[in-house]
């Protein structure tokens, strides 16, 4: 940090260039992102705050137990997996980002198309998921699950889990749809062509973000 | 890195970095997973809640790696980097007022609509075994 600002002196806001030092499409990834995390933010305080004026919940371990062909009684076990799945789809990400730098088709190739295969992943385990739990009965105004202490729930768990899941979900598929098209363009060398591969950095800058927010998800619906 | 100044980020150190962020956010969500499991075993609320707590102290750890490494945010000016950061520190007071507000109707409510309080309180049993049933049925019909 400290060589950065030495190598840009202080005329970083007399004009003439970025005083962000990044060009345009980057910089306003971050502030729809950053708009992004005020979105889900609010999804989730409001979670908290119904759950935390509720006088029973349901305990997770009781309702997310089940693992595809091995029926129920896996608590936590699915979950894993699929955060598991999101990590390492954006551990490829950051190569394949990383490739790009070094102008490295071969390696953008491969990382986008690891990175396209766990994003896939991560929506199957979702459609699973959202499948057993509305063979459960649970859907938008129906809960059949039983609170913690054995009292009746209140509809609002299962509102705000497929609202929350499912917004996040579409975020992931967004994600998928946008490296798709991030991979054809490498493979028409259309970024060859430009000269740099910025734009991959930019659908990276998303991906992450799809990732972080499932951190988040993934602890205020699964673990506490 | 194709921009200026971050050129001294050299292209091994790069990838080293990753993998190790890789390593750090894994060994995390382990820790996480155990706090987890171990939580299902304990009755105790305080202890219950302490172990809540630092799983979201783990959480906070693996979104600034996410962020910082992976997002390439710590490598960014500090001019960025504030503009990014200083808006969402409007979320603390967000977090702190909504959930307080939460806690204050529940006990608002049980303290002034005793309806309320005594239905939230009634213990379902049947509604298990049906549920239970429901579930095996389930099963059969995915394997």
């Amino acid at each position: 940090m400290s060589t950065t600002t030495a190598a840009l002196p202080t005329k970083l806001w007399n004009g003439g260039k970025s005083p962000f030092n990044v060009e345009y499409g980057k910089l306003m990834m971050w502030y729809f992102l950053m708009s992004d995390a005020f979105t889900f933010g609010a999804f989730l305080i409001s979670y908290g705050t119904i759950r935390f004026s509720s006088n029973g919940w349901p305990d997770p371990n009781e309702v997310f137990q089940s693992f595809p062909g091995l029926g129920s009684g896996y608590p936590l076990m699915f979950v894993s997996l699929m955060t598991f799945i999101l990590i390492i789809s954006s551990v490829t990400m950051v190569l394949a980002v990383h490739a790009g730098h070094n102008m490295d088709k071969k390696g953008v190739v491969t990382n986008l198309i690891l990175t396209i295969i766990g994003g896939a992943a991560f929506l199957s385990c979702q459609a699973w998921e959202w499948f057993h739990l509305h063979h459960e009965g649970a859907w938008w105004g129906a809960n059949p699950f039983l609170n913690a202490d054995g009292t009746q729930s209140e509809q609002s768990f299962t509102n705000y889990f497929f609202t929350i899941t499912g917004f996040h979900g579409f975020h992931v598929l967004s994600g998928v749809v946008i490296n798709i098209v991030m991979l054809i363009m490498t493979l028409t060398d259309q970024f060859e062509k430009r000269g740099h591969y910025l734009m991959i950095e930019k659908a990276g800058l998303y991906w992450h973000f799809v990732d972080l927010v499932w951190v988040f998800v993934f602890t205020c619906f699964y673990l506490i | 890195m194709a921009q200026a100044g971050h050129a001294e980020h050299s292209n091994d150190g790069a990838v080293k970095e990753i993998w190790k962020v890789t390593g750090i956010l894994t060994v995390l969500t382990l820790v996480e997973l155990a706090l987890g499991f171990w939580m299902m075993k304990i009755e105790s609320p305080s202890s219950r809640l302490a172990m809540k707590g630092t799983i979201v102290i783990l959480m906070m750890v693996k979104a600034f790696y996410i962020v910082a490494y992976f997002m390439h945010l710590k490598h960014e000016l500090r001019n960025l980097i504030m503009t990014i950061v200083v808006p969402l520190a409007l979320f603390i007071w967000f977090i702190t007022a909504f959930l307080y507000e939460g806690n204050s109707y529940k006990n608002l409510r049980n303290t002034y609509d005793p309806y309320k309080k005594a239905q939230t309180t009634i213990k379902v049993e049947k509604k298990e075994e049906a549920h239970g049933e429901h579930g095996s049925e389930k099963h059969k019909a995915v394997e």
